[in-house]
């Protein structure tokens, strides 16, 4: 890719090279997680398949919900419902940063014009019981990406090491294009017949959202599902490692999983809501953390998990 | 002698880490050479964010042969000591001494190691360094178990003789290669190359645009931002925190000034300087007429065509959005304030948990209104304001711009309270009562602030006291050494007169407070006395600091009163000056003397000489000199102590030496006649008790 690059003129021109770039690169071109996620780490094609031995590359797009983001779609740059671009290489190739930077110059970030910068920025997820060691990048003093070496998930061990890329899409995308208020960005080609803003596509969204999770959403249901998913999540993964009916040695990490996302999501909607004080909050984080771990521990039990079949 | 280069190179290594770990290289590859025999001349150890690097010239090229004698068995051991002995030394039996010793002929083995080429040695201790690297943080990457900061890339690792020969030293750690060459600039640099030597080494990288020493970087920067403020007529606000830490995220620092939109401006220089330099490691740029924050310094890593204009307009952008929510946050809270008052800001603080077994923290801030109040007439406070202050002294904990900017507390507290029209005792101990928070931080002197600043102080000690929250070794989690350390220099400041330890005193009134919340019955009151005596542990430690020595503060401790700091303090720093002058340390040599010699007559004899000495039985002049100089002194000393005046207290008893001296020489004490001995451990004892006023003279040591 040349320095040269002509600039991108929409937001899903971004996301279009993102995907031609890595998809070059080898990456498997996964789809958004069909669950409401509150980062593109929660894709099970980050979570657990950066535990394990086998391989793994793979890069997506994934729409990703934070209830107390949201601003009515009044803020210049606060969403409750956004997207990431994600990228995850198990193990990291050597060549890593090299890779996150030329992903820069496909869409359209002239290296001999800006200031790119590795800062410091170690990555916890107390939710998933995972760390990392990596920086944020700065672009000319703004926070474009988050990359991270991943050491450990679910409370194992990753090894071998899994590099993982987070992109804002919306705030890379907006000083890409040179925007002020996140719903002025051309969503797709300006000169399309019909042009479409971020706005034209979310501010209505973003205006239910904000007035249901912060004041409508019941919490007493809240409750119940997050009570009802932690449940099924247990029971799940209780079961015997045989099904009785093929005889085959399943065991469903995934379905698990997938609870374990329901309660972390519904935790972050009561939070919005208010409902829960400082120190239920540790405990709820704990919860959650402890159904995180437990399907890591279900999942490198299975073949994607590295355990030999 | 060669000289020995060595770079390890990695991805972005974290600015707060780089000095400390060239230091830790330095230190450790040093040690290790000097204890595999060799020596060296001179070593210096270099940081960029990509790379540590160290030179070592002079090194000798070998380390030397040693010999070691080793004495074995005797030669008609049994046979299994024998080739066990050999097995040890390496050796077999013809290389062996017999010498005769007393016990018979016994075998000496003389093991000899040859020296070893410095080559060997560095790749060896090098590899365990990388290996065994004291990181704060350290990380695996890829498929590999080698742990480093960051994933390492190459290491250099060179030696050069006087004849510019080089040798790459031969290593490999998992998998990477030591070689001669390394890479400029990330982005500015034209790929790797290869270097002979530390100066060709750092020429090289200054083409490929890579300053090695952070010093000149950080220089350049500090240089450079100075002279384009200069310029604007502005001046650069010093930060030097900043300056090392932005020193370590270039190796090419360009230094670009920008403006702040003057919608911004409006806000207390305090805030957009936090904002600018936690969010965007931005310097701030002042006007010196005015003490405005105008323009901001940013420092980038790479030069540019269009001379750093587009990141210029980049930085300014993300600034523009930092200070809008800066902006929204303050006039919120103006807001909050002007509708509510400083109190109502602060109502949600009843919802906040403080500790689950101390209450919330609205509980805690009426403890302390209370303690404010009655400390407030002991340090010249009106209590009204005390109790005022320390009511809304916290409010600020529930802004919207502390909660975006924790290290703001206090200071916010004091914009709030002057908008909300608060006296200004009362603003100026929002902010001051958390002081001293370090040993570098001011200790509040006004009254208000020093009551509030105490009371809260006090309240946390007693608070976790109760609930048996001590600290233990290295755990202190609730900064309780730092709150006493607070209280002692708060107290020692401001010439406080305060029993701590009294009742009704501070400590009393805190822990009835604190132990009136009682409710489950899990939560006890404070325990005062060994809350004071963590306070003379502490107290120790600052006043050694000082230069006083700790059994002068054990003779002090042992006084009543010794709940009164700054009593105390008076006290052991007249004593420990006293004790560095000739009379002072004589005298307590005569002090002890008495001492002994009445202990061993109290225990001899199961009585305590206590009666007055009468004068009509004293034998010789030494004697009569030593009641007259007693009977001086006793009022003198009396007279100064009551007025607390121990350098007084003290002089008087240097004028006991003299007498006490001459006493001892001239008269012995266990004389034949039971009377006159009897008067004369009764004189002894007078001493004794002269001297006792003053301090506790029996636990100095020497």
């Amino acid at each position: 890719m040349s320095d040269r690059t002509e600039k991108p003129r929409s937001f899903q021109e971004i996301i279009l090279r993102l995907q031609a770039y890595w998809a070059g690169q080898g990456c498997a071109m996964m789809q958004p997680y069909d669950m409401e996620v509150g980062a593109g780490t929660f894709h099970p094609a980050t979570t657990l398949r950066s535990l394990g031995s086998k391989p793994w590359a793979a890069a997506y797009v994934q729409p990703s919900r934070r209830p107390t983001d949201g601003r009515y779609g009044e803020n210049p740059n606060r969403l409750q419902h956004y997207y990431q671009y994600q990228v995850l290489i198990k193990p990291s190739p050597p060549n890593m940063q090299d890779l996150y930077l030329g992903s820069l110059r496909a869409i359209g970030i002239d290296m001999a014009l800006h200031d790119i910068r590795f800062v410091e920025d170690d990555w916890e997820s107390p939710t998933l019981g995972a760390w990392g060691l990596g920086w944020e990048v700065w672009c000319d003093g703004m926070e474009v990406s988050q990359f991270t070496y991943f050491q450990q998930v679910g409370g194992h061990d990753c090894a071998p090491v899994s590099g993982e890329l987070t992109y804002g899409l919306e705030r890379l995308a907006m000083y890409v294009l040179g925007i002020d208020h996140v719903m002025d960005m051309p969503f797709n080609d300006p000169s399309a017949p019909i042009p479409l803003t971020y706005g034209d596509v979310f501010r209505q969204t973003e205006e239910e959202y904000s007035r249901w999770n912060f004041d409508v959403a019941n919490t007493d249901v809240l409750l119940r599902h997050f009570e009802e998913a932690e449940a099924e999540c247990q029971a799940t993964l209780a079961q015997e490692a045989v099904d009785p009916k093929t005889g085959k040695r399943i065991i469903m990490a995934h379905p698990a999983y997938d609870q374990c996302i329901k309660a972390s999501h519904i935790f972050n909607l009561l939070d919005a809501r208010g409902v829960i004080s400082v120190t239920e909050r540790q405990a709820y984080i704990g919860r959650v953390r402890a159904l995180a771990k437990q399907c890591a521990d279900a999942f490198v039990q299975t073949e994607a998990g590295g355990q030999a079949a | 002698m060669p000289d020995l280069l060595i770079e390890l190179f990695s991805e972005e290594i974290p600015a707060r880490m780089q000095s400390k770990a060239a230091d830790d290289l330095r230190a450790r590859l040093t040690e290790a050479l000097v204890e595999a025999g060799l020596t060296y001349a001179g070593a210096a150890a270099f940081s960029t964010p990509r790379r540590l690097a160290l030179t070592v010239q002079g090194l000798t090229g070998q380390s030397p042969t040693t010999k070691e004698e080793r004495k074995g068995p005797r030669v008609d051991a049994p046979e299994q000591a024998i080739e066990g002995f050999l097995r040890g030394a390496g050796l077999s039996r013809d290389q062996l001494e017999i010498r005769d010793e007393k016990k018979g002929q016994v075998y000496f083995a003389t093991i000899t190691k040859p020296g070893r080429p410095a080559a060997d040695i560095v790749a060896e201790e090098l590899d365990k360094i990388i290996r065994n690297f004291p990181w704060p943080k350290s990380m695996r990457w890829g498929a590999g178990s080698l742990r480093w900061v960051r994933p390492l890339h190459s290491i250099l690792c060179i030696l050069t003789d006087e004849a510019g020969e080089v040798t790459v030293v031969d290593l490999d750690v998992d998998g990477i290669r030591a070689g001669n060459t390394t890479e400029g600039h990330r982005f500015m640099g034209a790929g790797g190359f290869a270097v002979t030597s530390f100066d060709d080494y750092r020429a090289k990288l200054r083409r490929a645009h890579v300053i090695l020493e952070a010093e000149e970087r950080a220089q350049h920067i500090w240089q450079e931002a100075s002279n384009q403020a200069f310029a604007s007529g502005l001046e650069l606000v010093e930060d030097r925190g900043l300056l090392a830490e932005v020193a370590g995220l270039v190796e090419w620092p360009v230094v670009l000034m920008g403006r702040i939109d003057d919608a911004f401006l409006g806000l207390p220089p305090e805030v957009l300087q936090t904002s600018m330099k936690e969010h965007q490691k931005f310097f701030s740029v002042r006007n010196p007429k005015t003490g405005r924050i105008e323009r901001f310094v940013t420092v980038a890593n790479v030069e540019t065509a269009d001379q750093g204009a587009t990141i210029l307009a980049g930085n300014q952008k993300v600034l523009a959005a930092r200070l809008s929510d800066a902006k929204f946050f303050w006039e919120n809270d103006l807001r909050t304030v002007q509708a509510e008052g400083l109190e109502g800001m602060g109502a949600g603080l009843a919802h906040v948990t403080f500790h689950n077994k101390l209450g919330s923290q609205a509980d805690r801030i009426a403890r302390i209104a209370a303690l404010a109040r009655e400390i407030a007439p002991l340090v010249g406070a009106d209590a009204d304001l005390a109790e005022q202050a320390a009511k809304v002294a916290k409010a600020d904990l529930q802004s919207a711009m502390v909660g975006e900017f924790p290290e703001l507390q206090g200071l916010m507290g004091r914009y709030y309270a002057q908008a909300a029209g608060l006296p200004a005792e009362v603003a100026a101990a929002c902010q001051e009562h958390y002081s001293p928070l370090g040993p570098g931080d001011a200790v509040p002197s006004a009254p208000v602030s020093v009551a509030v600043a105490l009371a809260d102080k006090i309240d946390t000690l007693t608070g976790f006291w109760a609930i048996d929250e001590k600290p233990t070794g290295s755990k202190d989690p609730y900064a309780l050494r730092r709150a006493a350390l607070g209280v002692i220099r708060l107290v020692l400041g401001n010439g406080v007169r305060l029993q701590l330890n009294c009742r009704p005193g501070p400590f009393a009134s805190a822990s009835d407070t604190v132990g009136a919340r009682e409710r489950d019955g899990h939560l006890g009151y404070c325990d005062t006395n060994d809350l004071l005596a963590f306070l003379h542990d502490r107290l120790k430690v600052h006043l050694r600091e000082e230069g006083i020595r700790h059994d002068v503060i054990d003779a002090c401790l042992a006084m009543p009163g010794n709940d009164d700091l700054t009593l105390l303090v008076h006290r052991a720093r007249a004593l420990s000056d006293f004790l560095k002058t000739d009379d002072g340390e004589n005298l307590l040599q005569g002090f002890k003397r008495a001492n002994n010699i009445l202990t061993q007559a109290e225990e001899k004899d199961g009585v305590e000489y206590s009666y007055g000495a009468d004068v009509k039985f004293a034998e010789t002049d030494e004697e009569r000199a030593l009641f007259a100089a007693l009977a001086t002194a006793e009022p003198a000393i009396a007279s100064a102590l009551k007025a607390e005046d121990f350098a007084r207290a003290m002089g008087a008893m240097a004028a006991l030496r003299a007498p006490i001296d001459a006493f001892f020489t001239a008269v012995q004490v266990n004389a034949e006649s039971a009377v006159i001995r009897r008067n004369r451990l009764n004189l002894l004892s007078s001493i004794r008790n002269i001297c006792l006023q003053a301090a506790d003279l029996t636990r100095i040591e020497g």
